[in-house]
């Protein structure tokens, strides 16, 4: 548990977090390896995880219909991985796989709601953090959706 | 002699095009080609500096202007690659070897690549940007003493279209060289990065206030990725793009290109962000 809150600490998404909350937190944490080409959750399954990439490549994947699965982003070391957990129903969106080896740490969501609804104040902590994800995904997507470099850009 | 001296005006005139001859075309991707062009006359290719354009003329069609894509440390050609969009586009698609076009130029401003000795280099670029850029990696790359960290950072639509895939690979084994390159949507075949351009700047290993950023791709990416860039604490004066508008005479006669006060074609294309900012996102401009 040292360790994993050792990685917490270093990470910049849970930059400022005082450290009886760091202990909460890595208190609902796990290390996990991933080898390359595992499927690491899938679109529509009960979403009880996020993960913080340390080492690999993971994909997000869409099932395109008839061109088949399509991946739409890349997460990779020193990302976050994983929001559905927060935001019910807490299923996850997409589906994810280990394009290379991956190492991450895994926090459990369900663990960390019930902290959340018991700490008002790091469920706030975390929403704000999460919030900052979101935005920074909702951009990237606005600007794929806009296809810039198209025959009509 | 009178007559030689009257032939070297004659040459020397930006509104003549002079006729050249195709030696090559290849394919990039599904609608993007590269021309290899040798002089038919004997005195050679004109020098060029990373970022400048040529005009060139399909005879009975028209003139388009194409940013020249060759090493500037091989000037016996020009290279050009062509995204087949227009009428002038598709016909310079049709030509092959032996095939005569007429070209005028080297005309505009260039990539700081002076500026950048002694300084780290980003270059930003997404789509058929990278064409005009392509100069300026390998003037960098022949005086790599000279720059401090360099970073190439790419993006495109899928895999299908990403430009110069051999030369990208053969890049990317210089250890002293960050090749970056994300599309925008990919199969499962792609093993690369997918998102858009801007996700690789904070990862790109530089030193901003000691940087010079390069950038050119669509205008829209450019705002994204200068925002960016600013964010990583760039400066603005540290940041140059390259505008794109419809150039005609590529002298800075005929007035269709006109950007604010500046016209791209004889002021740039290539511009110094914090020269342009009042202008850049501007609509009607």
């Amino acid at each position: 548990m040292e360790k994993i809150k050792d990685l917490l600490m270093q990470h910049p998404f849970f930059k400022g977090l005082p450290k009886e909350r760091l202990d909460l937190l890595a208190g609902c944490g796990s290390n996990i390896h991933f080898k390359k080409g595992e499927c690491i959750f899938k679109m529509g399954e009960e979403s009880n995880h996020f993960y913080i990439v340390r080492k690999g490549r993971v994909s997000l994947e869409m099932d395109g219909a008839q061109h088949g699965p399509i991946r739409v982003q890349t997460i990779e070391e020193g990302d976050i991985l994983g929001w559905s957990w927060l935001i019910p129903p807490h299923k996850w969106s997409f589906t994810a796989f280990a394009v290379e080896d991956v190492n991450v740490t895994a926090l459990d969501g369900q663990c960390l709601r019930r902290k959340c609804e018991e700490d008002h104040d790091l469920g706030y902590e975390l929403l704000k953090r999460f919030s900052a994800v979101l935005a920074k995904r909702l951009e990237w997507t606005r600007m794929q959706l806009l296809d810039v470099y198209g025959a009509n850009a | 002699m009178r007559k030689e001296s009257h032939l070297v005006e004659e040459t020397v005139d930006p509104m003549v095009p002079r006729p050249f001859v195709v030696r090559e075309s290849r394919e990039e991707t599904r609608d993007a080609f590269t021309l290899t062009l040798e002089p038919q006359e004997a005195n050679g290719a004109p020098a060029f500096e990373p970022g400048q354009f040529n005009m060139i003329y399909v005879f009975g069609v028209g003139e388009v202007p194409v940013s020249i894509s060759g090493d500037p440390r091989q000037p016996e050609v020009l290279v050009h690659t062509v995204r087949a969009v227009g009428g002038v586009t598709r016909a310079l698609q049709k030509l092959g070897p032996g095939d005569i076009v007429g070209v005028r130029g080297p005309f505009g401003s260039a990539w700081p690549v002076d500026k950048a000795k002694g300084k780290d280099v980003v270059i930003v670029t997404g789509g058929i940007g990278l064409a005009p850029l392509r100069p300026a990696v390998c003037q960098i790359l022949g005086q790599r003493e000279k720059i401090g960290k360099f970073a190439l950072l790419y993006g495109a639509r899928t895999p299908k279209d990403i430009l110069y895939r051999e030369q990208l690979g053969q890049w990317r084994s210089n250890l002293d060289l960050q090749v970056r390159v994300t599309v925008d949507n990919a199969t499962r075949d792609w093993y690369g990065t997918v998102g858009v351009v801007t996700i690789l700047i904070h990862k790109a290993r530089f030193d901003p206030a000691n940087t010079i950023a390069m950038v050119c791709g669509p205008e829209i990416m450019m705002r994204f990725v200068v925002q960016e860039l600013i964010k990583e604490r760039m400066r603005e004066q540290d940041i140059y793009i390259s505008m794109e508008r419809n150039m005609k005479c590529a002298v800075g006669f005929c007035g269709h290109c006109q950007y604010g006060p500046n016209f791209i074609c004889k002021d740039g294309p290539v511009f110094r962000f914090s020269d342009v900012r009042h202008l850049f996102g501007l609509r009607e401009i």
